[in-house]
């Protein structure tokens, strides 16, 4: 209970920086926050106690494992969250070369 | 020691690294501190008994270090001192925050606590996985045999991503081009 | 020899071994990707950071040279193709899409599982090709100062 509370925490981390920075940097910082917390999240509801990984193995005997279907989910939103960071970093690095700042204030005031 | 105290430990670290990283001026500053977070996360997912995905996330971290290094650092960075509208909409963001975390606290308390999932679809995966697929690794089977669709999804996503980062990056380089063939023309 | 492209004659000398190493660690992940823990993702960034290696210490013009990246584009949106023809292939001899047609094997052998091992590599390459075709275009683009 109380680990699922600190990881809605880092949630709302992310979310507070995604909300009040106006730092491209730091958006693309706290939508990696963000990230992190889901899937921390996810494979915190799949533990199960007094067992082990979904990995079976020779000579050993059988003993109950963890849920093995948020492990992997998470898996592939994990590599899509690169891809997806990938984008943004181009995104803001292309945003520098038109309008030479980062804060998203400025360039909303340099639109056009 | 129990994982639980385990994993309340790595997530208060967590925690502040992501304020620190939040709150820092100098840029290097903050992707190191994200580093933090990423690692710790890493270490989270061998507690939870997540091989596969302690690596993946452990190589992101690696991966979105150069990017983020390479794309941000060397750039004239000058931070600006916040004004005032801005300190109070970031205390309104943390009051509403808060007002969420504490109404959702009732909402956690439906789920099943830590430790006993309820692991319906799960168990057949568990006990039928191996002589279904063939596959040792019951996570593997399910990405690739049991779900392979939804990977066939992902990889579109991942394949739409990389394109837009590469189409982003290329046209609007030769719109400046004809910009500056355009200035030429005129002057 | 060319000292102002790349790093120190020391780091390119480490990358030159170090760099096979990372890449057969790669493609062991990505073949035991069914035994182990690892597959076709943890694989796929293991090869991307391989040659990374190479863009980081060499520079862009000697792996140019040494990589053709032409054919790096060609290859990762085939291996998008490959999956879709291997789930097609599903459907004519397995009766769903995506089936495993293939032998079982045993267990704990290296050639088994059937489909996953071929949709393991293929995932392979596809990750890893595009992860390091992105850090390719964003390293080799300049911000040419506006006037």
């Amino acid at each position: 209970m109380i680990v699922y509370l600190l990881c809605f925490i880092l949630l709302l981390v992310g979310l507070y920086g995604v909300l009040t920075k106006r730092d491209l940097i730091k958006i693309i910082l706290s939508i990696g926050i963000l990230g992190y917390a889901v899937n921390l999240l996810l494979i915190l509801f799949a533990y199960r106690n007094n067992s082990i990984y979904p990995i079976l193995s020779k000579g050993k005997e059988i003993s109950p494992m963890v849920d093995p279907l948020p492990q992997a989910l998470v898996l592939t939103s994990i590599v899509i969250e690169l891809g997806t960071t990938a984008m943004l970093v181009a995104l803001a690095v292309k945003l520098f070369e038109k309008y030479n700042t980062f804060d998203i204030t400025e360039i909303r005031r340099l639109k056009g | 020691m129990p994982v639980e105290y385990w994993l309340i430990f790595i997530l208060i670290v967590m925690i502040i690294a992501s304020i620190a990283a939040l709150e820092m001026d100098d840029i290097l500053s903050s992707i190191v501190a994200i580093g933090i977070v990423g690692l710790g996360v890493s270490l989270s997912f061998l507690f939870l008994q997540a091989p596969d995905l302690a690596i993946v996330q452990f190589l992101f971290e690696i991966f979105a270090l150069i990017i983020l290094v390479k794309a941000f650092l060397g750039k004239d960075y000058h931070k600006q001192a916040p004004s005032r509208i801005n300190k109070i909409l970031a205390g309104l963001t943390i009051i509403t925050l808060t007002a969420i975390f504490i109404f959702s606290v009732s909402v956690f308390e439906l789920l099943p606590p830590f430790g006993e999932p309820l692991m319906t679809t799960a168990q057949y995966y568990l006990d039928n996985g191996a002589k279904d697929t063939g596959a040792a690794n019951l996570v593997s089977s399910i990405i690739l045999d049991y779900r392979a669709y939804d990977t066939l999804g992902e990889i579109t996503v991942l394949f739409t991503a990389i394109l837009g980062a590469f189409t982003i990056l290329r046209i609007k380089s030769k719109s400046k081009k004809e910009n500056s063939e355009l200035s030429n023309a005129t002057k | 020899m060319q000292q102002n492209e790349g790093m120190t004659l020391i780091v390119k000398t480490v990358t030159r071994i170090s760099v096979w190493m990372i890449l057969l660690y790669g493609i062991y992940i990505i073949f035991h990707g069914h035994l182990t823990p690892g597959g076709g993702f943890a694989g796929g960034v293991i090869v991307a950071l391989a040659f990374l290696n190479v863009l980081l210490a060499y520079g862009r013009k000697f792996t140019s040279d040494w990589l053709n990246i032409g054919f790096l584009h060609d290859l990762e949106a085939a291996s998008a193709t490959l999956f879709l023809v291997i789930g097609i292939l599903g459907i004519s001899m397995g009766g769903a899409f995506l089936a495993n047609f293939l032998t079982k094997g045993e267990l704990f052998a290296l050639i088994s599982a059937g489909t996953i091992l071929p949709l393991n590599i293929v995932i392979g390459i596809k990750v890893g090709m595009s992860l390091f075709l992105v850090v390719w275009v964003l390293a080799g683009f300049k911000i040419e100062k506006g006037d």
